[in-house]
């Protein structure tokens, strides 16, 4: 920043972060901020005044540093990024309309171009922290999700089950595959139950990917029981037209366990004494 | 009437389009079998888009005639269109080497079904189920 430029703004320091503070209420108001307490919404603002205006004096990179901290702040607490960028459209108008002000070059074009550019900058950083954490917070979900995707538990000797839970999709289908083809071959299964009581939803595709699944374990040598087929499912499996009768289905895992056990010719006994 | 609208990009927008549905569905009074049945429409539609047209919209919306109140789902984009809509009812064809079992299965899933589509300028198909 041109140093004259910047001299000017450090002169009417107080009176543009005064006047900003003001006007950065109605933003408040806009944005639903309410629930946060006064005490705080105030103290926020006047770090986040200070941080910009220190900008001026001291250079772009230190202000980067304090600016990143201070955002990150904020995306751990929760406040919209909306309250950012307004408040720096705000702070804008404020400081623009304050040196214009007692001006005699008013809409002096060379300020102007400085307040931009500057405000713009740190815009520019707070968006790019904002976006850096979200995809940030999005790949570790996926992350997350694909860890608990699609296990395969052996439960009993020759047994596992593998639980589905949530919406199945071309990727976690592929996965559900892999899985349970290397599982079956890993724990020794004759019998695989696949357990679909969590996913809400099951159409063409999904029963399709489940069909072939089925007949992948098949060629490795072991049975498939699908089980957790709920009433409302089976309907709409039937209404669908979908031929699941090449597969032995049970509507509990319980029930699903009982028929492995029998497929295994095995039996749970209590021990009497 | 309130109309919700969902556009398919990506297969997350399915998801988005089935939750959608629900709720309407719910609201209207539908039980779980129903909600069920018009739910997995939708997923069958949202699904034809993304794989055959890859841009498009699911809209639901309710329904009210006479003396009986309903969901009504509506898909339409501007994707390739279908050559012979006779096969494409008919059970067990397909062309993506899935079942075959979609548009047809969305057809007994709901009371209503309507589809219009010519070939190179896209798909529009309407379907109501109505509350008993």
């Amino acid at each position: 920043m041109k140093p004259s430029v910047a001299k000017l703004i450090e002169t009417k320091r107080e009176i543009i972060s005064e006047d900003w503070l003001k006007k950065v209420e109605e933003v408040r108001r806009e944005h639903h901020l309410e629930n946060i307490s006064d005490h705080v919404y105030t103290n926020t603002n006047k770090e986040f005044v200070e941080i910009i205006l220190n900008a001026v004096g001291q250079g772009q990179e230190s202000c980067d540093e304090q600016l990143s901290g201070f955002t990150e702040r904020l995306i751990q607490l929760g406040w919209p990024l909306s309250y950012l960028t307004r408040g720096l459209q705000t702070f804008r108008k404020v400081i623009l309309d304050t040196l214009f002000e007692d001006q005699e070059g008013k809409g002096d074009f060379e300020i102007y171009y400085e307040v931009e550019s500057w405000v713009d900058e740190i815009v520019n950083t707070l968006v790019n922290e904002y976006s850096g954490s979200w995809e940030n917070t999005v790949f570790l979900q996926k992350m997350a999700l694909k860890e608990l995707s699609a296990p395969l538990i052996p439960v009993f000797e020759h047994i596992s089950v593998m639980p589905l839970i949530g919406t199945i999709d071309t990727e976690r289908a592929k996965l559900i595959m892999e899985n349970l083809l290397n599982g079956v071959i890993e724990h020794r299964s004759q019998v695989v139950l696949i357990d679909i009581t969590g996913v809400p939803v099951v159409d063409t595709m999904v029963a399709n990917h489940i069909i072939q699944a089925s007949e992948a374990v098949r060629l490795v040598g072991a049975d498939c029981i699908l089980v957790g087929i709920r009433p409302e499912i089976a309907q709409t499996i039937v209404n669908l037209g979908i031929d699941l009768s090449k597969f032995p289905t049970k509507s509990t895992l319980k029930k699903g366990i009982a028929s492995a056990l029998e497929m295994t010719q095995k039996k749970i006994v209590k021990i009497e004494n | 009437m309130s109309q919700t609208c969902v556009e398919v990009r990506s297969e997350w927008s399915i998801v988005a389009a089935r939750q959608a549905g629900r709720t309407i569905a719910k609201e209207v009074g539908f039980g779980s079998v129903d909600q069920a049945r018009i739910t997995t429409a939708i997923s069958e539609l949202a699904r034809n888009i993304y794989l055959y047209a890859k841009v498009g919209e699911i809209c639901i919306e309710k329904v009210v005639e006479a003396n009986k109140v309903g969901v009504k789902v509506s898909a339409s984009d501007n994707g390739p269109g279908i050559k012979d809509l006779r096969r494409v009812m008919e059970d067990g064809y397909t062309t993506s080497g899935g079942l075959g079992a979609g548009l047809p299965g969305v057809k007994r899933l709901m009371d209503e079904f309507l589809i219009d589509s010519k070939e190179g300028e896209g798909t529009k198909i309407h379907a109501v189920k109505w509350l008993r």
